[in-house]
């Protein structure tokens, strides 16, 4: 292990031994922050009860159905502005300016149109993560050295083969980010949404335990989100690092 | 010079000509989905304008517009200015920068709303709570850009400044600030947004006061005039001050970069 991270876990490992005596010791009260060790009970405790994985489930579900659409049609988008250079022009503007927008200010209205269900959380997830995807893609493709391009000529490669094999390959380290960030961003959608107005899900648990006091349990829960999250991306990230590394970079 | 200005001008009148048509596009969208659903899920553009002039005049309007002003002012200070030291600090010293970077990029990564909760028993109900959640998803892409600008900052440049004997805040006030300026800024108009978007998740979930607190009471309503005539104002606001950000932004870049290599 490198000095900086031998330094980074000793950080990390303080920081919680320091949280965990605080909270022993009554420094920091119960009411505010429960010790690591209690959050560890409480994330255990929470993985026996059915009810968090039913809760659990149709989270993942919607922020999964959010992540697809988001991914898929911002790949598509992403990918026909680039040919479409006008419509680039005319979109780019608003593109730029449209992670500006608190997005949840509209989910009262898509409460208001869907109805309080899961549609409305999903719409917002799959909204709020396009953008990123699309944005990724158009960074992605507009970095395709010319010489790539340029060979794939000199074959004589279809349109599909051209994308398949040379474009979507060259563009992917970029394209990859904007899935870590549609991740990130379908997660925000849906869990806001489900704490603000929501009758299931994990963010709705989460309030309920905020709303009742059991900051144990709303603390476990939240832990366990955070986990979930950072292990995907540090998956996707170490699947970048491979794909780096077997082109010498 | 003059005979540069007209190919200047009508370049930017074609620039300017493609937006203004999207954003027709979208009135007119709008226009449309009022048309299929009608006033129940979504009033039409022009009342939702008057509705919302109607409701800036009034006078019980303004301290909720003022309470969110204020907490998002307050935010956005802390967010700047504390991202900017802390990604100075960062920068400046190598292996501290080392260290702390994977952490802050998880910290980016995550779905901060998660951690509203925590914030609230933190701060406890109010204002504090809206600044503090607001200034927590601005703050770290800014250190993160500043870490970066500085970073990348010329090694002759700051060799240059250890050969004139600068104190530490010297070399930060006039070679690392100036050299990392571009890229500083583009982490502020990021900054902001996060900000904006953090101090209204903050006041949309627990609050009593200020423009989230106006959007959840009119959800109770069933008010849907309201609640997109607020939705409007914050997106305007916003996207107003982006493109301004922007422009300010694109002016810095052209300074800083030698002509033709300009982003």
């Amino acid at each position: 292990m490198s000095l900086a991270g031998f330094l980074r876990t000793l950080l990390i490992v303080g920081a919680v031994a320091a949280l965990e005596i605080a909270c022993r010791t009554g420094a920091i009260k119960p009411t505010m922050v429960v010790a690591p060790s209690a959050m560890a009970l409480g994330v255990v405790e929470a993985l026996r009860d059915p009810e968090f994985w039913r809760h659990f489930g149709v989270s993942v579900q919607a922020v999964a159905i959010a992540m697809v659409i988001a991914v898929t049609g911002g790949f598509c988008i992403g990918f026909m502005l680039t040919r479409v250079p006008p419509l680039r022009r005319a979109v780019s503007p608003f593109l730029a300016s449209y992670y500006s927008i608190p997005h949840i200010a509209f989910y009262p209205l898509l409460i208001v149109i869907f109805g309080l269900g899961r549609t409305p959380l999903i719409f917002l997830a799959t909204m709020f993560a396009m953008v990123a995807m699309i944005l990724a893609t158009m960074a992605g493709l507009d970095r395709v050295p010319a010489v790539l391009a340029k060979t794939a000529r000199v074959h004589r490669l279809g349109l599909v083969d051209e994308i398949l094999r040379v474009r979507l390959p060259a563009a992917a380290p970029h394209i990859l980010s904007g899935l870590k960030l549609a991740v990130a961003y379908s997660f925000i959608g849906v869990i806001a949404g489900e704490f603000i107005m929501s009758t299931e899900g994990i963010g709705h648990e989460i309030a309920y335990a905020y709303d009742n006091f059991n900051n144990q349990r709303m603390y476990a829960l939240i832990l366990i989100v955070l986990t979930l999250v950072t292990s995907f991306n540090m998956s996707v990230f170490a699947w970048e690092r491979r794909m780096l590394k077997r082109r010498g970079l | 010079m003059t005979a540069a200005a007209p190919p200047r001008a009508s370049i930017s009148v074609r620039n300017a000509r493609d937006p203004v048509l999207v954003c027709a596009a979208i009135v007119i969208g709008w226009q449309l989905l009022h048309e299929l659903a009608g006033d129940v899920a979504i009033t039409a553009p022009l009342p939702t304008l008057s509705h919302l002039l109607h409701m800036v005049g009034q006078a019980r309007f303004l301290p909720h517009l003022g309470e969110t002003a204020m907490a998002f002012g307050q935010a956005l200070a802390i967010s700047w200015i504390g991202g900017v030291v802390i990604g100075l600090l960062l920068g400046g010293h190598k292996l501290t920068g080392e260290v702390a970077e994977p952490v802050l990029v998880t910290l980016y990564s995550l779905p901060k709303v998660t951690l509203y909760p925590v914030i609230l028993l933190l701060f406890g109900l109010g204002m504090q709570a809206k600044v503090a959640f607001g200034a927590f998803h601005g703050i770290i892409p800014v250190a993160l850009f500043t870490l970066n600008a500085v970073r990348n900052v010329p090694a002759a440049q700051l060799r240059a400044g250890r050969a004139m004997r600068l104190s530490g805040v010297q070399q930060a006030r006039h070679i690392l600030l100036p050299a990392a300026l571009p890229e500083v800024f583009a982490g502020l108009r990021l900054g902001f947004s996060l900000t904006l978007l953090g101090t209204m998740l903050g006041e949309l979930f627990a609050s009593q006061r200020g423009l989230g607190f106006l959007l959840m009471k009119a959800i109770d309503l069933h008010d849907v005039e309201t609640i997109l005539a607020i939705a409007v104002l914050i997106s305007a606001f916003a996207v107003s001050a982006n493109m301004a950000l922007l422009a300010v932004d694109r002016r810095l870049r052209r300074g800083a970069a030698p002509a033709g290599h300009g982003a």
